[in-house]
């Protein structure tokens, strides 16, 4: 009986911190100005004006992939929206599929929003070749390319764009797969900035993605708005 | 300041600490390897409810292929399996890879054990005596 009451004590405790916790995250009010910071290396200009010097920030440079559908992409695919982006290969035994399900929970979300794009780079395009791709995307439940790409591209263009998403990615004989990556995730808006970095492995890292989008698509709006 | 810590508090704690072993759920002990063992070997893959990933990977939740192939899971998880298989009547075809470090066939016993008897799952229980049994006749048993 001590220990059934202990764990009921316990339990109490747990709530009681549990709706603490819950009451400070509700006073916490909502900032309207919050914006997302920015990845990679800047670089400072200054103006020949003599005006403020302009920020360059790190961008995703030009690429052209192709996705499961055998259609051509390229940083264009993406004007006007933002994506998220990660590195995978469909024989991928160890963290994938924790990674692709816990990017599925971010597509669910955003599924009816065609603002947001979901880009998957394969690592190993020796094997996924498009019908490979194509069946992973139909398996994962995705029948839609344009909403989210599963992408080849040669061997090095890959590895070359990995890095730029700050998701490492090497050849590894040591490791199940043949391959070693990070699950990272990378956010990136109109402009080919990386405005956030998550690791796909990590419920809590994607909770803070899905999160972070609609400050983004704020930011986004504003911009168009602006530009109009 | 130095933290005050209560005696009486303490000394409840000591209590349920002793009391506390034998409610199930309560404290961790050695009856949880299984579910420490999925945690770590199977779940990135399986999922952490045992809900497996859309037609990628096959839940382990009430999987008719527990029941249908019970003679051959020690060995499904000691050497990992390749090419299609069904389950629930669903086609699956992805690589599952051998345990990436080695299980003893107690470890094993108790991974499938957890997994007969969670998420509704009301799977017969396997001995370490049948485990051994089966691994050996895949050439795999190691006698532990």
């Amino acid at each position: 009986m001590i220990s059934f009451s202990f764990c009921r004590s316990f339990q109490v405790a747990l709530l009681t911190v549990g709706s603490a916790l819950a009451f400070s995250s509700c006073s916490d009010k909502p900032d309207a100005a919050q914006t997302l910071p920015y990845y990679g290396e800047r670089d400072v200009r200054p103006r020949a004006d003599g005006g403020p010097a302009d920020t360059i920030f790190a961008a995703i440079p030009t690429f052209t992939l192709t996705n499961q559908e055998g259609q051509t992409i390229t940083n264009q695919t993406f004007a006007g929206k933002v994506y998220i982006a990660d590195f995978f290969f469909a024989s991928c035994p160890s963290i994938c599929p924790k990674m692709q399900s816990e990017m599925l929970r971010v597509y669910e979300q955003y599924k009816d929003n065609p603002q947001v794009v979901f880009l998957s780079h394969t690592i190993d395009p020796a094997h996924d070749s498009i019908p490979v791709l194509r069946d992973y995307a139909e398996r994962l439940g995705i029948k839609d390319a344009s909403r989210w790409h599963f992408a080849t591209a040669p061997h090095d263009t890959i590895f070359r764009l990995a890095p730029r998403y700050f998701a490492a990615a090497q050849k590894d004989s040591t490791v199940a797969g043949g391959y070693a990556h990070s699950g990272a995730f990378a956010l990136v808006d109109s402009d080919r900035h990386i405005r956030g970095v998550y690791d796909g492995m990590v419920k809590e890292k994607v909770d803070q993605l899905i999160k972070d989008l609609p400050v983004l698509l704020r930011e986004e709006a504003a911009k168009q708005k602006k530009a109009q | 300041m130095k933290p005050r810590i209560q005696p009486i508090l303490v000394l409840r704690a000591l209590a349920v600490l002793a009391g506390g072993a034998s409610v199930v759920g309560c404290f961790s002990n050695r009856q949880n390897e299984g579910a420490k063992l999925y945690a770590s070997h199977c779940s990135n893959c399986h999922g952490a409810a045992g809900e497996g990933l859309q037609r990628l990977i096959p839940p382990l939740a009430g999987a008719d292929y527990l029941v249908k192939n019970r003679s051959g899971l020690a060995c499904l998880v000691r050497k990992g399996m390749q090419g299609p298989l069904i389950v629930n009547g669903v086609d699956y075809n992805q690589v599952m890879p051998a345990a990436d470090t080695h299980l003893t066939d107690s470890q094993i016993t108790n991974i499938l054990n957890f997994v007969q008897t969670s998420w509704g799952n009301k799977g017969e229980i396997f001995t370490i005596r049948e485990v051994s049994e089966q691994l050996r006749g895949c050439g795999a048993s190691d006698g532990q």
